[in-house]
């Protein structure tokens, strides 16, 4: 970074920032960087084009991260202390989503763990940008003699999503059709000593690549040129997500909610059930056991008017009973979408509820998510 | 027929003691995708600068202000159900209501076009 007068906090910059900047990019600040939120065709187009072809992200700004042991064991069992998901049973290759706790079962972040293909002493972690000072501090004020965290700065990542994405990376890297969903591999991408995951934010198949920071401007512009693929912002990053039912970290999930409460608990397994052994667990298990409080559910209000985070939820009888933690406009639907939380009792499917915005009251259905249904290739 | 702007980039086009209200090209340029309008009920009154209707974006809702007082006479019912006329043709069919002034005289606090065009220079 340049320097800057003292008392400001300068915006980061990824590499592949200049690129955005050519593009015509709307830059915004997110999590301490500059990030393109939308380029010049715009938030729908952008969607609607990752849902139809391939959809290029620049997600460099998310935290990658290393946990690095003397054996596979070891470092997992470092990590089980912090998360609640079966790292110990990873395959290498295998790709898996967890959150890491507080000792309250509360999410301090949620993250992909990935027992590599090639190494038998570390776990790779990609975990959320706003969040990863703070997860770096916890993860080493937790850490076994003998197991380190390794913060990989010098790499980018980039994100390929949509239903032409695998033929376009396989133009690249033949061995990215190996890849099934949540698996990754180390491969050359164009001459790139690249990490690619069969995994993505938006619902779609498609594939994450960790590649370094100073290939990532060659790997960019060639993905680019492909006719199938455009560049996409975090606007429609955003409301891809949100469609695809995936959590926002701040925002559906955050230190109070636990897992079971967010609808979270496919990925705890069942060895973990079992045995417990991750903070919070008296909570969570006894959320499993008995069911939690409050859920997260999916709603699909009347109408076109969108209801966005912080929307009351009401009850038949006029009672609060929720609150709406993302909401907006679903593209592919072409009609608003919300999630939320409300008390359990509420959390039925096809409960009638209602959505107080700007004073007015939208009726809303609880429906099932997620609200575009998931192309993954398994 | 004259055209006026608000800092908050609203426009009104006065023709006689009616003014047709929406927001500037520069508006619908920041503002990105329009996906819902809310437009008030035709015969309310409206203060300057009192919230007149509200336009969301894929990711944000925004209010649309009053540039001037006056009765609203009519509303633009074919932006609810397309709201992407907003980004389309904002000046023309992306209109949003047409308001009979109750003081023309407040349109001397407006900006003309060309002022909001140096205007613009000075935000960007």
């Amino acid at each position: 970074m340049a320097s800057s007068p003292p008392g400001s906090a300068p915006l980061r910059h990824t590499p592949l920032h200049s690129r955005h900047v050519a593009l015509g990019a709307r830059m915004v600040p997110f999590a301490g960087y500059d990030m393109p939120v939308q380029y010049a065709k715009g938030i729908i187009a952008e969607h609607q084009h990752t849902r139809k072809a391939a959809g290029l992200f620049d997600v460099s700004h998310m935290g990658q991260l290393a946990l690095v042991g003397p054996d596979h064991a070891s470092v997992s069992r470092a990590l089980e202390a912090l998360v609640p998901a079966d790292i110990l049973g990873l395959v290498p290759g295998q790709q898996r989503y967890s959150q890491l706790l507080n000792d309250q079962g509360g999410i301090i972040d949620d993250l992909m763990v990935t027992r590599p293909l090639d190494s038998d002493d570390r776990l790779l972690l990609v975990v959320n940008a706003a969040c990863k000072e703070g997860d770096i501090r916890h993860i080493r004020q937790h850490l076994p003699e003998g197991v380190g965290l390794e913060v990989l700065d010098d790499r980018a990542l980039l994100a390929l999503q949509g239903p032409e994405a695998e033929a376009v990376l396989a133009r690249h890297a033949p061995e990215a059709r190996n890849l099934s969903f949540m698996t990754a591999a180390p491969m050359q991408v164009a001459g790139s000593a690249c990490h690619v995951s069969r995994s993505g934010y938006t619902g779609e198949d498609g594939f994450e690549i960790s590649v370094p920071a100073d290939r990532a401007g060659a790997l960019w512009d060639l993905l680019l040129a492909e006719p199938e693929v455009e560049p996409v912002g975090l606007g429609a990053r955003d409301s891809l997500r949100l469609e695809a039912g995936l959590c926002l970290y701040g925002h559906d999930i955050n230190e109070e909610t636990s897992p079971v409460e967010a609808g979270l608990a496919w990925s705890i397994q069942r060895r973990r059930r079992q045995e417990g052994g991750f903070p919070g667990s008296h909570r969570i298990l006894e959320e499993l056991e008995n069911g939690p409080l409050r859920r997260r559910i999916g709603l699909q209000p009347e109408g076109r008017m969108p209801a966005r985070e912080g929307t009351e939820i009401k009850d038949a009888a006029g009672e609060l009973v929720g609150e709406v933690t993302s909401g907006g406009f679903a593209p592919t639907l072409g009609a608003p979408v919300a999630m939320g939380y409300v008390a359990s009792d509420f959390a039925r499917e096809g409960t009638q509820l209602t959505l107080v915005v700007r004073g007015k009251e939208i009726p809303a259905q609880v429906v099932p998510m997620p609200f575009v249904a998931h192309r993954y290739k398994r | 027929m004259t055209t006026y702007y608000t800092k908050d980039h609203e426009y009104i086009r006065v023709e006689g003691d009616t003014g047709t209200v929406g927001i500037s090209d520069y508006a619908q340029s920041q503002l990105g995708d329009v996906v819902f309008v809310e437009l008030p009920a035709v015969g309310k009154t409206l203060t300057k600068g009192a919230e007149a209707a509200v336009v969301e974006s894929v990711k944000a809702a925004s209010e649309v202000y009053a540039p001037v007082s006056g009765e609203v006479i009519a509303v633009n019912s074919a932006i609810e159900e397309t709201p992407a006329t907003v980004n389309e043709d904002p000046l023309g069919d992306g209109w949003f209501l047409k308001i009979r002034l109750s003081n023309a005289g407040e349109l001397q606090e407006l900006m003309t076009e060309e002022q909001y065009e140096d205007y613009l220079k000075t935000i960007s």
